[in-house]
C-alpha cells in the first residue's frame, strides 16, 4: 500500500472528529479546539502530499503549513478572547444560551 | 506503513477523539495537546522537522496554554455543562461520518497513484531562503495579521473599566 | 567523522572511540538502537549526578553567603547530603489530596522530568558528543522548553489547592513573558552562525585569531543577547530574583505545594535539569560550547571545558540567588515587556548592521553605541517616576 494513502485517511479521520465536535459540543471552546482540529488536518494533508508529490523540493506543502500555523494561532487568540468578552457580559461559554443580539 | 505511523497515528487519533468527547474541559485540552503533539510527530516522520518542531512550539507552547487560561477564567461556565438533545448529536456524528465518506471515497478513486517518492530533506535554510524571496509578500502579511490579532484579541479581553459588571 | 576524530587527539575522543569499539561487537540489526542507548545512558547518569552536586553546591555557598554554615552532618563537609536527601524523599508517604485529579496529578512530574531530559538531546557536550545533531537543534530545545509550561500547569490545575493554582498561573504568565526574549536572544547567533545546527554553530565558534576564539559572547550584540538570555533564563527556570511562583513566603511553594515524596523531588529533578539545560544552551550559544577559550589551551579535552562552563553559569545563579530579593510582580512583568522584548529586537537590528558592516573598528564602536544606547534609553524608561537611591539601614549599620 502507498504510504500517502495511510496519511490521508488518518488526515480524513481527523477532519471528520473535528467535525463531529465542532457540530455535537455547545462549549464555545471545544467548538473552537474542534475547528483547530480540522485546520490540523489539513495541515497534515498538505505536509504528507508535499511529501510523496512530484515536486518536494518546491516547499510548497511546508510553507502553506507554517503559514497556516500563524493563521490558527491567530485564530486562537482572537477566538478566545471573544469567548472570555462573551463570558464576561453573559456569564456563560455554552453556544445554545448566546442567542440574544440585544447588549 | 510502518510502525512509527501506526503509534503515531493512534496517539492523534485517541488524543484528538478524546478532546472532543470528554466531559471536564481542562481534560479536553491536554488530550488535544496530546494529539497535537502525536501529529507532530507525524511531521517528523514525514521528514518535515522545521514544521513539526514549529508545531509543538505554537501549539503547545502556546494555543494550549492560551486555552488554558480560558477555561480558567470561564470557570464558572464550566459546571453547567449539559449535553445537547440527543437528535443533535446523532446527527452530528451522522454528517461527521458522511464527510468521512466521502473523502474517503474520493481518496480510494482518485490520485493513489503519485510517482516514485523522492527522499526530500527541507533543510532549514532553503525553508529560510524561500520565505525571503518567493514567500516574502505572504510572510509580510502574516505579520501583519499576527499583530493585529495580538492588538484585537488584547483589546477584545481588556476588561471595560465601567461595564455594568 | 574519523577524520576528526584522529584529528582532535585521543583524549579528547576518548567517549567517542569507546562508543565506536562497543559498537563493534553489536550485530547489525541492533546497532541503531545500541547506538541510541549507548548515546543517551550516560547523558541520564551524568546530569542528575551533577543535579545531586549541585543541590550541595547551592546550600554550602547559600550559607557562606548567608554567613551560616549549610549542610556539614553527613558525610565529610556534608558531601553525602544528597544522598541523604534521596532516602528521605524515597521513604516518605506520598500524599494525594483527595479531591486532586489523579491522572493529571500524577502525570505532571514524569512531563516536566521528560521534557526536561529531551532538551539534552541537541546540546553538544564535547567534540562529536551529541546524541542528535538536528538540522534545527535549536528550535527543538525551545520547542520542548515549552512543554514545560504544560507541566507546571497540569501541576498546579490538578492538585485542586488555591496556593499552587495561583503559583501556577503566576510561573505559566512569567514563562510565557520571558519565553519571547529568551527566543529572541538566541536569534542573533542563528543569524550569525546560518544555522540552527546546535553542532554547526560550536564548530563556528571553536576558530581562533592568535590565541582569541570566536566566540560569539566576544561582540557587542553578543555581550547584550547573552546578559538578555541569561536573565531570561533565570526566569525561566523560576529562580531568584524570579521565584514568585514558588516564593515560601507568599504562596508557600507554588503549584507542587500538594506534592510530597519522589514526586516533589521529581519536580526539584526537573527544575535543576532545566536550569541545567538553558545555562548549557547560553555555553553552546554565546560561550563557544566545548571550545577552549586560549588557542593554547585546546589540549585540555573538549567535555571538560564544557563542564567547567557549566559549573561558572551554576555558580552564578547560586551567587544571583543568594544576592538579589525578589521582586513584585510588576516589577516582573514591566522587565520583561519593556525592556527586555524591545532590547532584544533592538539587539537582532545591531546584529543585522553588524553583518553587513565592513569588518573593522568602525563597525566595533557603531554596534557597540547602537546596543549601549538603546540598553541606556530603555532603562531610564523603566526607571521614570520612581525614586531610585540607596537604601540606607537604619539598624544593621
Amino acid at each position: 500500500m502507498n504510504p500517502l494513502t495511510g496519511y490521508v485517511f488518518l488526515s480524513a479521520l481527523l477532519f471528520a472528529v473535528g467535525l463531529a465536535g465542532a457540530l455535537t459540543r455547545r462549549n464555545a471552546m471545544l467548538v473552537l479546539i474542534g475547528i483547530e482540529l480540522m485546520l490540523n488536518a489539513a495541515n497534515l494533508n498538505f505536509i504528507a502530499f508535499w511529501r510523496y508529490g512530484p515536486h518536494p523540493e518546491a516547499l510548497t506543502g511546508v510553507m502553506f503549513v507554517i503559514f497556516s500555523i500563524g493563521v490558527a494561532a491567530a485564530e486562537a487568540a482572537v477566538g478566545l478572547s471573544i469567548i472570555l468578552a462573551v463570558y464576561r457580559h453573559s456569564k456563560t461559554t455554552n453556544l445554545d444560551e448566546m442567542d440574544s443580539l440585544k447588549g | 506503513m510502518t510502525v512509527t505511523f501506526l503509534i503515531l497515528a493512534g496517539v492523534t487519533i485517541v488524543g484528538m477523539a478524546a478532546a472532543m468527547s470528554l466531559r471536564n474541559l481542562v481534560h479536553c485540552v491536554l488530550s488535544l495537546t496530546l494529539g497535537l503533539v502525536g501529529l507532530a510527530g507525524l511531521f517528523l516522520e514525514l521528514d518535515a522537522q522545521f514544521v513539526g518542531f514549529t508545531q509543538i512550539l505554537v501549539y503547545v507552547g502556546a494555543v494550549a496554554i492560551l486555552a488554558m487560561f480560558a477555561v480558567m477564567m470561564t470557570r464558572g461556565a464550566a459546571q453547567q455543562q449539559e449535553s445537547r438533545p440527543t437528535s443533535v448529536r446523532i446527527s452530528g456524528v451522522l454528517i461527521a461520518g458522511g464527510v468521512f465518506l466521502v473523502l474517503a471515497w474520493a481518496m480510494c478513486h482518485g490520485l493513489m497513484t503519485l510517482g516514485a517518492p523522492v527522499q526530500p530533506e527541507a533543510e532549514v535554510k532553503q525553508i529560510g531562503v524561500a520565505l525571503m524571496r518567493s514567500y516574502v509578500l505572504p510572510l509580510e502579511v502574516i505579520g501583519l495579521l499576527l499583530t493585529a490579532a495580538l492588538i484585537g484579541a488584547g483589546v477584545i479581553a481588556m476588561e471595560e473599566k465601567r461595564g455594568a459588571r | 567523522m574519523n577524520g576528526s576524530v584522529r584529528m582532535a587527539g585521543t583524549a579528547d575522543q576518548i567517549f567517542v572511540l569507546v562508543k565506536q569499539w562497543l559498537m563493534g561487537y553489536v550485530p547489525g540489526a541492533l546497532q541503531p538502537l545500541a547506538s541510541a542507548v549507548l548515546s543517551v545512558v550516560p547523558v541520564l547518569l551524568v546530569f542528575p549526578l551533577l543535579f545531586a552536586i549541585t543541590t550541595v553546591l547551592e546550600r554550602k555557598g547559600l550559607g557562606r553567603i548567608q554567613n551560616r554554615y549549610g549542610p556539614n552532618r553527613a558525610g565529610f563537609f556534608g558531601i553525602l547530603q544528597p544522598m541523604a536527601d534521596g532516602i528521605k524523599s524515597l521513604t516518605k508517604e506520598d500524599i494525594i489530596p483527595r479531591s486532586a485529579d489523579h491522572l493529571v496529578h500524577l502525570l505532571a512530574p514524569l512531563l516536566l522530568v521528560v521534557a526536561s531530559f529531551l532538551v539534552y538531546a541537541v546540546l553538544p557536550i564535547g567534540r562529536n558528543m551529541v546524541i542528535a545533531n538536528l538540522n534545527a537543534g535549536v528550535l527543538f530545545f525551545f520547542a520542548i522548553g515549552s512543554m514545560v509550561e504544560l507541566a507546571v500547569f497540569m501541576a498546579g490545575w490538578s492538585s485542586r489547592s488555591k496556593y499552587s493554582l495561583l503559583g501556577a498561573m503566576r510561573a505559566i504568565a512569567q514563562m510565557i513573558s520571558y519565553e519571547m526574549p529568551l527566543v529572541l536572544s538566541a536569534v542573533v547567533v542563528i543569524m550569525a552562525a546560518g544555522s540552527l545546527s546546535t553542532v554547526t554553530i560550536v564548530t563556528m565558534q571553536a576558530t581562533y585569531t592568535g590565541i582569541w576564539p570566536h566566540w560569539y559572547v566576544f561582540t557587542p550584540w553578543g555581550l547584550m543577547g547573552f546578559v538578555l538570555f541569561m536573565i531570561a533564563a533565570t526566569a525561566e527556570s523560576n529562580r531568584s530574583p524570579f521565584d514568585l511562583p514558588e516564593g515560601e513566603s507568599e504562596i508557600i511553594a507554588g503549584y507542587y505545594i500538594e506534592y510530597s515524596g519522589f514526586k516533589f523531588a521529581l519536580f526539584f529533578l526537573g527544575e535543576y535539569l532545566g536550569m541545567f539545560a538553558t545555562s548549557a544552551m547560553a555555553i553552546t550559544l554565546f560561550l563557544g560550547g566545548w571550545a577552549a577559550p586560549f588557542s593554547f589551551l585546546t589540549w585540555i579535552p573538549s567535555y571538560i571545558w564544557f563542564f567547567v562552563k557549566l559549573l561558572a553559569l551554576i555558580m552564578a545563579f547560586i551567587w544571583v540567588r543568594g544576592t538579589l530579593p525578589r521582586l513584585r510582580m510588576d516589577q516582573l512583568m514591566n522587565f520583561a515587556w519593556k525592556f527586555m522584548l524591545p532590547m532584544s529586537l533592538v539587539n537582532i537590528l545591531c546584529a543585522g548592521v553588524w553583518h553587513f558592516m565592513a569588518a573593522g573598528f568602525v563597525r566595533w564602536v557603531v554596534v557597540a553605541v547602537l546596543v549601549a544606547g538603546t540598553c541606556y534609553l530603555l532603562s531610564q524608561r523603566l526607571k521614570r517616576g520612581k525614586r531610585v537611591a540607596v537604601r540606607t539601614y537604619r539598624f544593621a549599620s
